[in-house]
């Protein structure tokens, strides 16, 4: 289907196709087997200027929006997601220093992400509060100086690789909500160290780690915005974000539908490649179906998120529960339809499959986003009434 | 210029269209037509039935100068080793001298070289010797100068050369000094007895492709062969040629690079997917120990040891020897499995060999169905008896 | 430093097969390339700029579409790029090739080195570098697998030999062939795309190079094509009768006549 992509879109997306296909397609079996960080692919996307794309142009990135982004991730993840998310992630931790930070700050630390000198993380979850957000234990208490960081983080993307991590903390334990702010926090600042490297379903070239806070004292100047917008700004972060991980699901289902017509097509039974097998043929065509549709999603609530206007929670949300049930959807199918070999792993099927999974749980859990959509239905015609 | 088609003759048949290595024909309203970047091959001259496409040749400004007489190979050597294909080249050269009836001369620099007799006795009439310590180190601004030196002085019609590192590298610039035509990596040399030209084959395109070249009015046709095209003969040591030892032009020779070190490649590292010979063991092998067997009869045959998936999965050679769809692609021009079956992965990792050769005790194993040739037996028997009748060699 | 990159446009051969029936070659929609072994050279190009300042020029004799891969170069690193195409340039061999690119490089003005890749897909003669090195009577190294030092006038280099390899002294101005070994290209980056849209390419004929028309092209070449053809390949499966001994003799009797021992 024709999206309409300007001419620094299509360049955007078909570099990230060759990056995608070149460097990482012959390794990404063995990264996933390995659980190995992919610090060599994420060269090769810096050197072609990715992580540019989502950084402004004032601090040496290419000023791109978040369809560009959603094009890069939506290409790396047809190949392998764990590298999608390792870049995605990146631009997670720094959306929040870009849309609210200080010249100073940004100054500081967007330049090196540009250059993909540096990774970035975004540190909410806590053993205690997952999708119960608002449940957060870690404090920044403060003193002389700065923010006195004391508590733990859970399941943090680039959790131990990235170098800048903005950290959700309450600065003030008795307002709930409104008492949380978030903070830059840089790796190797003393009190900060990081617990096991997760051992996950899918995604495992991606590194998820605990953080660990004891008595880090972070700088003054690195509190974003004011002091209790810390939650204010994760909503309005993820919001931005969700298409992202909506283009993240999207392109495993892309990848698991273009492995699964071909291997219909050179596997015989019965005589004949299974693709000519009316049962086959209705299986794939709900797939095509199911992905062309999250991408239209994906890309309109994109284009929305790019356009300016105010709110955009809802279509966010739409693009992200919609892109990772397909996924899901897609994914098991292709294993299924591919049999014997889709359960091998000298295939990639069944690596896709594990990968879709967390694209229904994690930056807000599907079933926590239907709600709330939900919520915003009923408010909606209840205004008209 | 260059290309004409004429198309009162062209019959729109499109026999041309497949035929241009750089797909730049194509049929419109039954007439041939062709795209902007011809090179002037001639693959389509050579494809059109009715004669329509002819290049055009530039007439020869000149005649070549008759005066150049005798076919010299340059005899390689290193560190005072005479180089195989120094008697590869002198067996073929001799058939070509013959043919032309001319001398054959050997050409050869460096310092106190061993065995020079050796040239005589594989069919040189000559040896042309320069000896000295200037050129013990291959300098190839050294050699370059002397051959260039000896061609102008002597004017064989004909100098071949190996397509070795070195060969290819200063012989090249021995033709631009020259202004003469070399071609690199002839397949096939022989003789145009009517107009005295030495025609030479070589693969283009990979090997798709063959072109048959000639050096019509410049002196000396140079060509460099890789080792191992052409065959040695038996040398006859009772034959003798005349040796002209030659004094190194060191007064007008010296050498604008320097060589500070030389390093030795103790390691096997010639990386499978650059070999040109593989022997890769498979599980039929039973046991790691067994790999020692698939080694000495790579070392023998002076190739890689590659594998199938099953003994790298189980630890008996690591994983860059791996040859199969989630391993390497290899396209060697030899293939020896031993104890692979042939699954439909293995075979995607090296389908594409130029000969491949099946040693399994089973005879359905789907190996067979690609290897040009099979021996249906114990690899523990062939491949010991394969190592020792090859050494005897 | 001022650094010159040769390279060519080839088909991609890899999509060349032989159709065994028809014995024809068999495109699935050949795409024009930048000679594999020349995006090496390119990089090495590359790497230099960036460790010691100054500028790479990609330079390419061919037709006018082989613009698209000095375009390329252009969104892999090279700074600027010059085209060299004139009908009068097509039929070359090697000599009239090195000679055309003498006399476009002798325009440039000062350089400091120029790095060839070590072969054409097409050609794979590996000729073109050394003969531009004699044309411009500067030093030749080939097959160089890493560029040890290099400074203002000299530099020092390992170069591959089948037994290991030379270190090797030279001064500069110097052309160089580079091996697979020596690095591992970057892709293009999106600036670089952006770049290499807007880059004005000049295309240079016979006239601004100052060249002998009968020394360029067909005119200029002292080899000539005179045939052309397909060889014949012949799948045959031959499984060996006998004991193992005769196989074995058998087999090893084949292979000895293919030249593979």
């Amino acid at each position: 289907m024709e999206y309409f992509l300007t001419e620094e879109q299509k360049t955007i997306k078909s570099l990230a196709r060759r990056i995608a296909e070149e460097r990482i397609l012959p390794v990404r079996a063995e990264l996933d087997e390995k659980e190995e960080f992919p610090w060599a692919i994420i060269k090769d996307l810096a050197d072609a200027d990715m992580f540019r794309v989502f950084i402004p142009e004032e601090y040496e990135g290419l000023g791109g929006g978040c369809f560009e982004l959603c094009l890069v991730v939506e290409e790396l993840s047809r190949v392998c997601s764990a590298v999608a998310v390792s870049y995605a992630a990146t631009a997670l931790g720094c959306f929040t220093l870009t849309e609210y930070g200080t010249e100073a700050q940004k100054q500081k630390y967007l330049p090196d992400i540009a250059s993909g000198r540096k990774l970035a993380a975004f540190a909410l979850t806590e053993p205690t509060a997952g999708s119960d957000a608002s449940a957060i234990r870690t404090t920044a208490e403060k003193v002389d100086g700065g923010y006195m960081l004391n508590g733990t983080k859970q399941f943090i993307t680039n959790g131990g690789e990235a170098e800048i991590y903005t950290v959700i903390a309450l600065t003030d334990k008795t307002k709930g909500a409104r008492g949380a702010s978030a903070l830059l926090v840089e790796k190797d600042t003393p009190g900060f160290s990081f617990g096991k490297k997760e051992k996950k379903m899918g995604i495992r070239a991606s590194a998820t780690r605990e953080l660990i806070f004891r008595d880090c004292l972070v700088p003054e100047e690195n509190l974003i915005g004011k002091e209790g917008a810390g939650f204010i700004l994760t909503m309005k972060l993820f919001d931005k974000s969700r298409p992202g991980i909506g283009a993240q699901a999207m392109g495993v289902a892309q990848g698991a539908l273009e492995a699964a017509v071909d291997y219909t097509r050179q596997r015989i039974q019965f005589g004949q490649p299974l693709i000519s097998l009316p049962v086959v043929q209705n299986i794939l065509a709900d797939m095509a179906i199911q992905v062309e549709a999250a991408r239209a999603l994906v890309y309109a609530a994109a284009r929305t998120v790019d356009s300016g206007v105010k709110k955009f929670s809802e279509e966010s949300a739409m693009a992200k529960v919609f892109a990772s049930d397909i996924a899901m959807k897609v994914t098991t199918d292709a294993v299924q339809i591919c049999g014997g070999a889709g359960y091998m792993r000298d295939y990639p099927l069944e690596k896709m499959m594990r990968d879709a999974k967390i694209t229904q749980i994690y930056e807000g859990a599907n079933e926590v986003l239907r709600n709330a959509i939900a919520i915003e239905l009923r408010k909606r015609r209840a205004r008209t009434e | 210029m260059g290309i004409q088609i004429d198309l009162d003759k062209c019959s729109g048949c499109g026999e041309c269209v497949p035929a241009c290595p750089f797909g730049l024909l194509e049929v419109v309203d039954d007439k041939v037509q062709l795209k902007e970047g011809c090179t002037l091959c001639g693959a389509c001259q050579e494809a059109c039935a009715f004669e329509a496409i002819t290049i055009e040749t530039v007439p020869e400004a000149e005649a070549a100068d008759e005066s150049y007489r005798g076919v010299w190979v340059f005899a390689e050597q290193r560190n005072g080793k005479l180089k195989g294909v120094a008697y590869e080249l002198l067996s073929r050269g001799r058939e070509l001298a013959d043919t032309l009836k001319t001398e054959l001369g050997a050409v050869c620099f460096g310092h106190d070289v061993a065995e020079i007799n050796l040239l005589a006795a594989y069919g040189a009439d000559k040896v042309y010797l320069v000896d000295s310590p200037e050129l013990a180190d291959n300098q190839e601004d050294s050699y370059t100068r002397q051959l260039v030196e000896l061609i102008q002085q002597y004017k064989p019609e004909i100098v071949l050369a190996g397509a070795t590192s070195l060969g290819r590298a200063f012989i090249p610039r021995v033709s631009a000094i020259l202004g003469t035509g070399l071609t690199a990596d002839c397949t096939g040399l022989d003789i145009d007895t009517e107009n005295r030209l030495l025609r030479q084959t070589r693969p283009t395109f990979g090997g798709n492709i063959m072109a048959t070249i000639i050096c019509p009015t410049k002196r000396p046709q140079m060509s460099t062969v890789r080792p191992r095209v052409f065959k040695k003969n038996e040398p006859d040591t009772s034959r003798k040629g005349q040796v002209i030892k030659l004094d190194f032009a060191r007064e007008r020779i010296t050498s604008r690079t320097k060589l500070l070190n030389f390093v030795e490649d103790l390691t096997e590292t010639v990386k499978i997917e650059d070999a040109d010979i593989i022997v890769s063991g498979g599980r039929g092998l039973g046991k790691p120990e067994n790999f020692k067997l698939i080694e000495e009869l790579a070392a023998v045959m002076g190739a890689a040891v590659g594998s199938s998936r099953p003994p790298v999965d189980e630890g008996w050679i690591p994983y860059s020897h791996q040859v199969g769809q989630t391993g390497k692609t290899v396209c060697p021009k030899l293939y020896v499995a031993c104890g692979v079956s042939g699954s439909v992965q293995h075979m995607a990792g090296m389908q594409t060999s130029e000969t491949i050769i099946a040693i399994n005790n089973d005879p359905h194993a789907p190996i067979f169905e690609i290897a040009t040739y099979g021996i249906v037996g114990d690899l523990f028997q062939v491949v010991p008896m394969l190592i020792e009748k090859l050494k005897e060699k | 430093m001022n650094i010159v990159v040769c390279l060519k446009q080839v088909p991609g051969t890899t999509e060349v097969k032989i159709d065994p029936q028809t014995n024809t070659l068999i495109r699935q929609g050949i795409e024009n390339i930048i000679n594999p072994f020349d995006t090496y050279a390119l990089e090495e190009g590359v790497r230099l700029k960036e460790q010691h300042g100054g500028r790479v020029t990609a330079i390419s004799m061919g037709p006018p579409q082989a613009e698209e891969a000095l375009k390329e170069a252009i969104s892999r690193g090279a700074d600027e790029a010059i085209l060299l195409s004139d009908p009068a340039f097509a039929g070359a061999d090697t000599w009239a090739t090195a000679y055309t690119l003498s006399r476009a490089i002798n325009k440039l003005g000062q350089y400091d080195i120029i790095i060839c890749g070590r072969q054409t897909l097409d050609g794979d003669t590996g000729q073109v570098g050394p003969e531009l090195a004699e044309m411009l009577e500067i030093p030749f190294i080939a097959y160089v697998s890493k560029i040890e030092e290099i400074a203002d006038r000299s530099m020092r280099v390992q170069r591959m030999v089948e037994e290991g390899y030379e270190v090797i002294e030279s001064p500069l101005p110097a052309v160089i062939t580079v091996v697979k070994a020596i690095n591992v290209p970057r892709l293009p980056s999106l600036r670089g795309i952006m770049k290499s849209k807007s880059a004005v390419i000049p295309a240079w004929a016979v006239k601004e190079i100052d060249a002998d028309p009968g020394r360029v092209g067909l005119a200029g070449s002292a080899t000539k094509v005179i045939k052309v053809f397909f060889p014949q390949r012949v799948h045959r499966s031959e499984i060996f009768q006998g004991d193992l001994k005769s196989q074995t003799e058998c087999l090893i009797g084949k292979l000895r006549d293919a030249g593979l021992v």
